[in-house]
């Protein structure tokens, strides 16, 4: 599904982070969002999501027909939106398999008639899938696991909640070379339906694995450029400082 | 509103507020003094001993002052509190012998039902007498006895006699002093030696009138190499005034025996519940505490163990939960007096809505002990930027070849928690109800089936609207 943004304004109470931000993904499409630390990527990733710290002061949010600018983050999620966390939030004492069952029983709105037996070997082949030994099914959500892990405890939900749009914060921070490809095996596994996504990053790096299909830079809240891939391999050999310019 | 509809005093998602008219057929007028204490003695024709223990304790009640510690209980009028309230002339051995509205108050609690499903024996308090008691026959041949202690005062003396007020003594603090001026009611249990009791026994404490005061009195004996469960239960209905729960539970563990004493306490927010609770466990005993305090306006109360033969062994589990007007004072409390011994308290507490939860515990190791061992463990939940978590941890070791581990950790739920919870679907009220959960998840595992979910409902229902 397409993911519309217009005119974008929000921040924290006394402080606003994004500036007016337009930006539209296209059905089917994967775009990156890239930018030096501190533009305001990850406020637009929470802002979408619906965080309640943040305050929306002007703009729209819409996901194919369905308006999301009103919606708590709970409906958001249920409607088909889905984000991939930087710093996945650990909850002790929920197991990963009891948290992801109610999770996926409300996205495909079947509470009281969900088949148990069935999502349990979905989530079997999932995991199989994302490379995860099935022990993490008995594991407290996210508690003692490793950066990495944690990661793919992110993509792994992401698979199995099957979203519209699909909002990645910098997943490819702190992951070795072979946790980037299984990630990225799990955002590529979505694509080629409706699916879309949004992948905010810092580094190329993952877009060698996940191909966007257009790139926009964000600087100080503000999209800066929007284009091709190929302005990937130029913010590569040139560094943020020429797109920084092009904000004055 | 509805002005129909309009909650009584913010309690209206207490489930066990109800009462039935006040139908006692024997109740004193409110306020205490000697003729009170005589006449309830006189009702039970107790023999003179008891009678001189209760004015002991009478004495001993007037004569000391409130605690200058622990919750706040400075407003508690004694004038104005009903010490006694007979409700049948009788306690019976079937169910469809109580009077009509007892029956329906135990059936809407449940009581009936769980005595057929996993009980071994029941024994129900009405106000401030035991109305209902039973056991299993195959329990009785054994030589089991589950009685009120009134009944064990009049059938076996020479028991009663020789424990009552040995653990507590009369004078041990000013609610414990008032317990023993006017105890009513209350369970005995002796198990001979060798015997296991495998199913719970369970006794239900309620209260029904309005400014009562129940205090009843528990002792239980466990016999060399014995095992029981007890299991007590309490509710009361909301009124707009305060009454008062005040027990004494003592508990012998014998050589090699062990206990275990499960309370869920769930009294409406107008009680306040200051209990006593104290066992002795004698050479390779075990006593173990489950202490639930969910209900009640203020607890105070430190389940105990005295270790006081080699090789003996104490638990505390608590958990309690400090909702709106709430102060759950609450903790554990282990002696060793013997070498190698054994003990281990685990507290987790939540606090929402305005309320404190308070961790209060002593872990004390006398003089010239060898290879002793205790672990604290508190953990608390706080809920949202009104509510409060104190925890006080008090040692007090005196020997040197002593093992103490103590860990104590305060968390909030933190908006990234909910809101990552609610990223994924979940609504803000069952994403902070999960978060709880998981919290009290390592504990709840320890607790009988039952039990568990009898936990996690209640404090569902505390949960419920905390939100908004």
């Amino acid at each position: 599904m397409n993911l519309k943004i217009t005119n974008l304004k929000a921040g924290l109470p006394d402080k606003e982070i994004l500036k007016g931000i337009s930006l539209e993904v296209p059905s089917g499409e994967v775009h990156a969002l890239m930018g030096p630390n501190g533009s305001g990527k990850s406020t637009l990733a929470n802002v979408l999501a619906g965080h309640p710290q943040y305050e929306m002061t002007a703009g729209t949010i819409a996901m194919g027909n369905v308006d999301l600018t009103e919606l708590e983050a709970h409906e958001r999620a249920r409607a088909g939106f889905f984000l991939a966390f930087q710093y996945p939030v650990e909850v002790p004492g929920i197991t990963v398999g009891k948290f992801l069952k109610r999770a996926v029983e409300l996205r495909r709105g079947e509470e009281g008639k969900f088949n148990v037996s069935g999502y349990i070997t979905e989530l079997r082949s999932a995991m199989d899938f994302m490379g995860m030994d099935q022990g993490f099914i008995n594991r407290y959500l996210n508690e003692g696991f490793s950066g990495g892990e944690k990661k793919r405890m992110e993509i792994l939900q992401m698979l199995m909640l099957n979203p519209n749009f699909a909002v990645l914060d910098e997943t490819d921070s702190g992951l070795d070379i072979d946790a980037l490809r299984i990630v990225a095996k799990g955002v590529n596994k979505l694509r080629g339906g409706k699916f879309g996504s949004l992948v905010i990053t810092h580094y190329q790096r993952i877009l060698d694995y996940v191909k966007p299909d257009k790139v926009h830079v964000m600087v100080e809240g503000h999209i800066v450029l929007s284009g091709g891939p190929d302005i990937v391999n130029e913010l590569e050999a040139r560094g943020y400082d020429w797109v920084k310019e092009m904000k004055k | 509103m509805n002005q129909a509809e309009a909650p009584v005093a913010g309690l209206s998602d207490y489930k066990y507020g109800f009462s039935f008219p006040d139908k006692s057929v024997f109740k004193p007028d409110k306020g205490l003094s000697e003729d009170i204490v005589r006449a309830i003695s006189a009702q039970k024709n107790e023999p003179e001993w008891m009678l001189e223990y209760r004015l002991r304790g009478l004495k001993a009640f007037q004569r000391k002052p409130m605690p200058a510690w622990g919750a706040e209980i400075g407003d508690i009028d004694f004038d104005n509190i009903y010490y006694y309230a007979k409700p049948a002339n009788q306690a019976v051995k079937s169910w469809k012998d109580l009077p009509e509205d007892i029956l329906a108050t135990y059936d809407r609690l449940g009581l009936p039902e769980a005595e057929k499903n996993f009980l071994a024996g029941v024994g129900a308090q009405y106000d401030s007498e035991v109305v209902y008691h039973s056991i299993k026959e195959e329990l009785e041949k054994q030589g089991v006895l589950f009685l009120s202690p009134e009944q064990a005062v009049a059938k076996h003396p020479d028991i009663v006699r020789k424990y009552f007020g040995t653990i507590i003594p009369f004078n041990d603090n000013k609610f414990a002093a008032l317990n023993t001026a006017v105890w009513s009611g209350g369970s005995f249990i002796y198990v001979p030696p060798n015997i296991r009791v495998e199913i719970p026994l369970q006794a239900y404490f309620r209260i029904n009138s309005e400014n009562f005061g129940q205090f009843e009195r528990t002792l239980i004996i466990a016999d060399e190499n014995s095992f029981v469960h007890y299991i007590e239960g309490c509710t009361a209905p909301v009124y707009t005034t305060d009454s008062l729960h005040s027990a004494v539970v003592e508990i012998v563990a014998e050589k090699g025996a062990r206990v275990r004493y499960s309370t869920i306490q769930n009294w409406s927010g107008d009680v306040y519940n200051l209990v006593t609770k104290r066992a002795v466990a004698k050479e390779g005993a075990t006593v173990e505490w489950v202490d639930g305090n969910i209900g009640s306006k203020r607890t105070m109360k430190y389940p105990a163990v005295y270790l006081m033969g080699e090789g003996a062994h104490g638990e505390v589990l608590s958990i309690a939960f400090g909702g709106k007007g709430q102060d759950q004072d609450t903790g554990g409390k282990m002696v060793h007096t013997a070498s190698n011994t054994s003990s281990v308290i685990t507290s987790k507490s939540i606090s929402k809505d305005g309320g404190t939860a308070t961790y209060r515990g002593l872990v004390k190791i006398a003089e010239n002990l060898k290879n002793v061992k205790s672990h604290v463990v508190c953990d608390a939940l706080i809920l949202d930027r009104d509510s409060k978590s104190k925890t006080y941890p008090y040692m007090e070791i005196e020997s040197d070849d002593v093992s103490m581990e103590h860990e104590a950790r305060v968390s909030r739920i933190s908006e990234d928690q909910l809101f990552y919870l609610m990223s994924r679907g979940l609504t803000e009220e069952e994403a902070s109800m999960m978060i709880v959960n998981g919290f009290l998840d390592p504990l709840v595992k320890q607790l009988p089936m039952e039990y568990a979910v009898e936990l996690n409902r209640l404090i569902e229902l505390e949960m419920e609207g905390s939100v908004g």
